[in-house]
């Protein structure tokens, strides 16, 4: 059994599987019954100024028949008094010591009011705070969330303020709503961040009804645009840890969210970067149960591979992760039909022909049976054929040994303009 | 089916084709992953299905492996010989929506993993110094001894056998469980220090005595016996086969051409009769009937059996009973005589009693007689342990198994009583941990009381 106990700034817990801020932690009731099925931590659904939330609030995207491959919601942060969660987060802390109870915070843009709140919040014990800056919906439209979130000199701003008085290590949560997020994620680590997390969800407009006319959800034949989450934004959501993990100046640990829905989601995340993670959708969808195979799948992987401790594994792909630029032009690879496995469906054929480079023949064989095959010499290496290809094994995609030492672009315009400049010397 | 005469252990290879990856992953993802789910509730052993079924879809194989085992440590024969239909399969909420999911088919999956990579997948708990001894290493006797074993037990097993499995070793054809899947489940539980003495017959070997006086608790654990006489002249003849012994004789010799081109009619229509049907075709029989003197109403065997019989070309006579075995005057059999029925009144297990037809007599050629109408009883050991016992059926409190010697428990089928639900792998898998946690509850209770 490996340790996977993790240490985010200063925050330990005993797995790195933590609930996001959102409606599975919103109560005490719910964050305990979390903590008895074995989540390592939770992070509370966002406190702030009382709000009112508006009822038809969720809505999802089903993909060919499975359910839920994406979600969306123009919930808002809490809707019950402050009070009443800081005395059910104190009661939690307490019956749990030793899972990490992280308190999501989102005040107006005041020093004040985040003073007020940072303290308040402290004194029940909690183990860390997370800043809202993401929240794209309602609480946006008044300076809230995303809106300050997307503005880099707020986030310093207000990261810095909360850092003037927070005794607790400081997550700041990050909006995906943003050209880049290094940028934002940055100015956090100015404003003095401990660590932050990312991503907050997507603006999304989950579809339009044919008949009514209405947007989906609708609130009395009105909607306005959601937060999109669950395993469709997985690949958004890895990217942008990756960008911030190998980013120079961003150097605090990273809560990974964005699609996470099992161990291997999970593994993911941290082999890019990420300290922990924090996941929603797939308890939305399935209950806090889903932890049990979380964690029994993690250390198994673990184990499997001789891994000791899970904190091992954090960040260890990043240096595999760079610019367009470093990539080597020449390494080959080229796509190479199984006849035995292939069912001759012919889905390669056709997306090649019309979608790629033209590569793949159909052919007969001596007793007139069809057969596919790639002229590997026209092959680019797309991967489209593979990616279509419905049968597991049926076409693989194998390098090519180059005859050229390895050269990247970067390398090439350096090496091109070396010789401009050798140019200019004659002249 | 496709026999072949000439490579009749080809005919003896597993017939259902486990999943391909990706059919269990699809049909993993299908499942919905229900909460308090009646598929759980529907299994005998209480498998947490939608469990195991996500780790699959999650690549947590050992995971769900363990998952399946851990609630029945027969799980990998279980997903081959389960009537899932009835059990896990028939619960699935999907049949009111579209199709249930393959739930024996990809348990199957998860322990050919488990199987494939040679994976421990449970430890012996801490030695708490107690010894039980278990008679009978079949399912009940495993699936007691795992338990007990996890708990920190020394546990014997006392085998009669050569190899450890009882009837899914033996008695389950290889075409429908493979032996090397019974053998994994049985090193499964040796895996945890359990000792299994093979070739040990309790009452032989050693003495019921000198298991009471030596061990602090017992498993009565020993199954059923072999098939009872029919009673009827000509039994003796050489071609009469009982079908247990036939089944066996398939499992542990090499294949032999003897029932190549000849006529075999099997008596009864239980899941034994099926085996030893389908299992004569397999060995190059012309022609295979099952005769019973009820209807296909009566009939015992589960209905994927059955279908499975038709499929092979096994031919059913209903309201037939044998009367007499004719045989050459080498003692060879060449003829059976029978008789037709009719349905009376109900019987004491609440089956109507079959009745004959006078004058309906009637003469069938045959070369072989298999005879599959029940199993007798280990009443001469039942005897020697010194319980209580109705025809055999060994009597025992169903809060606990505890029978009427307070230090020892019953299960399997040796507690199986006709017309009382069915004599399953899986109901004496479950008794087994049942007993298992009984004995404990028993032998902790003792120390307590003592001290």
């Amino acid at each position: 059994m490996a340790d996977l106990s993790i240490n985010l700034a200063g925050i330990k817990s005993p797995n790195p599987f933590w609930l996001a801020s959102a409606p599975p932690t919103n109560s005490g009731y719910q964050v305990q019954r979390a903590f008895e099925a074995g989540w390592g931590g939770a992070v509370w659904k966002t406190l702030g100024e009382p709000i009112l939330n508006v009822s038809s609030r969720f809505a999802a995207i089903s993909f060919n028949g499975q359910r839920v491959a994406g979600f969306n919601n123009i919930e808002l942060i809490t809707d019950r008094p402050l009070e009443v969660n800081l005395k059910e987060i104190y009661e939690t802390k307490k019956r749990f010591p030793d899972r990490a109870v992280v308190a999501s915070l989102m005040v107006e843009p005041k020093r004040e009011k985040w003073h007020e709140i940072v303290k308040r919040v402290e004194d029940v014990g909690v183990d860390g705070l997370e800043l809202n800056f993401g929240c794209p919906h309602g609480m946006a439209e008044r300076g809230m969330g995303s809106a300050s979130g997307q503005v880099p000199e707020l986030v310093e701003k207000q990261t810095y303020w909360v850092k003037e008085v927070a005794r607790t290590p400081v997550i700041v949560k990050l909006t995906p709503n943003i050209t880049d997020i290094t940028a934002t994620a940055e100015a956090a680590v100015q404003g003095g961040a401990d660590a932050i997390s990312m991503i907050n969800t997507i603006n999304s407009l989950m579809g339009v009804d044919l008949d009514t006319w209405n947007t989906i959800p609708h609130v009395a034949g009105k909607g306005t645009h959601g937060g999109y989450c669950g395993p469709a934004v997985k690949p958004i959501a890895l990217n942008m840890v990756a960008e911030c993990a190998r980013h120079p100046r961003i150097h605090v640990p990273i809560s990974g969210i964005g699609g996470i829905s099992n161990w291997k989601d999970a593994v993911e995340f941290m082999l890019m970067g990420a300290t922990g993670v924090q996941v929603c959708t797939a308890v939305m969808h399935h209950g806090f149960r889903i932890i049990e195979d979380m964690i029994e799948g993690l250390n198994h992987y673990l184990d499997e591979k001789g891994i000791a401790s899970v904190m091992d594994i954090v960040g260890k792909s990043v240096h595999k992760y760079s610019d367009w630029g470093d990539l080597d032009l020449h390494y080959k690879v080229v796509a190479r039909i199984n006849t035995d496995v292939c069912i001759n469906c012919n889905k390669c054929y056709i997306s090649c022909e019309d979608a790629s480079h033209q590569c793949i023949d159909r052919l007969r064989d001596e007793n007139g049976k069809e057969y596919l095959k790639v002229r590997e010499e026209d092959c680019v290496g797309c991967n489209l054929c593979s990616i279509v290809c419905p049968v597991d094994g049926a076409i693989d995609m194998v390098e090519i040994p180059s005859e050229h030492p390895p050269m990247t672009w970067n390398e090439r315009q350096a090496a091109i303009s070396g010789l401009s400049s050798c140019n200019v010397d004659v002249k | 089916m496709n026999i072949s005469l000439s490579d009749l252990e080809k005919n003896f290879r597993e017939v259902e084709p486990g999943l391909t990856d990706r059919e269990a992953i699809e049909e993993a993802n299908r499942c919905l992953y229900c909460y308090d789910a009646p598929c759980i509730k529907a299994c005998p052993t209480g498998i947490d299905i939608p469990a195991f079924i996500k780790k699959i879809a999650s690549g947590n194989l050992k995971g769900s492996a363990k998952t399946i085992m851990l609630s029945n440590p027969v799980g990998a024969s279980c997903a081959r010989v389960c009537p899932t239909e009835e059990l896990c399969e028939g619960a699935c909420v999907l049949n009111h929506s579209t199709k249930p999911i393959m739930i024996g088919k990809l348990q199957r999956y998860a322990t050919d993993w488990a199987i494939r990579n040679a994976e421990a997948l449970f430890q012996a708990g801490k030695k708490n110094g107690k010894t039980v001894a278990i008679v009978g290493g079949g399912p009940a006797g495993l699936s007691a001894a795992r338990e007990l074993a996890r708990m920190g037990y020394t546990v014997t097993i006392f085998e009669a056998e050569k190899e450890a499995g009882g009837l899914n070793t033996y008695g389950i054809v290889s075409f429908r469980l493979p032996q090397k899947i019974s053998f994994w489940e049985v090193n499964q539980v040796k895996s945890l220090g359990v000792q299994i003495r093979t070739n040990t017959r309790v009452g032989k070997d050693i003495s019921a005595k000198e298991l009471l006086d030596h061990y602090d608790a017992v498993v009565l654990a020993v199954g059923m016996g072999r098939v009872p006489r029919l009673g009827i002249e000509g039994e003796n003849l050489d071609g009469v086969y009982d079908a247990i012994e036939f089944i066996k004789e398939t499992k542990t010799k090499p294949l032999t051409d003897k029932l190549v081109g000849k006529r075999v009619v099997v008596i009864g229509a239980g899941n034994t009769a099926i085996d030893g049907a389908t299992c004569s075709v397999r060995l190059g029989a012309e022609n295979v009937k099952i005769l019973y003197r009820r209807t296909k109403e009566e009939m015992t065997a589960y209905d994927f059996e059955y279908e499975f019989a038709k499929q092979d070309g096994v031919e059913f006579r209903w309201l037939t009973a044998p009367k007499r075995i004719i045989g050459d005057e080498n003692g060879k059999v060449t003829h059976i005589e029978c008789v037709r029925m009719k349905l009376g009144e109900p019987d004491a297990d609440g089956r109507r009693r079959p009745v004959p037809i006078e004058g309906s007599e009637f003469t069938m050629r045959v070369d072989v007689v298999i005879k599959a109408i029940g199993q007798t009883r280990h009443l001469d050991l039942i005897q020697e342990f010194g319980l209580e016992h109705d025809d055999g059926v060994v009597k025992v409190n169903p809060e606990n198994y505890q029978t009427s010697n307070q230090k020892v428990f019953a299960c399997g089928d040796v507690i199986f009583e006709k017309g009382k639900g069915e004599a399953m792998v899986v109901t004496a898998a479950q008794q087994g941990k049942e007993a298992a946690y009984a004995i404990h509850q028993y032998l902790t209770k003792a120390v307590s009381e003592t001290a």
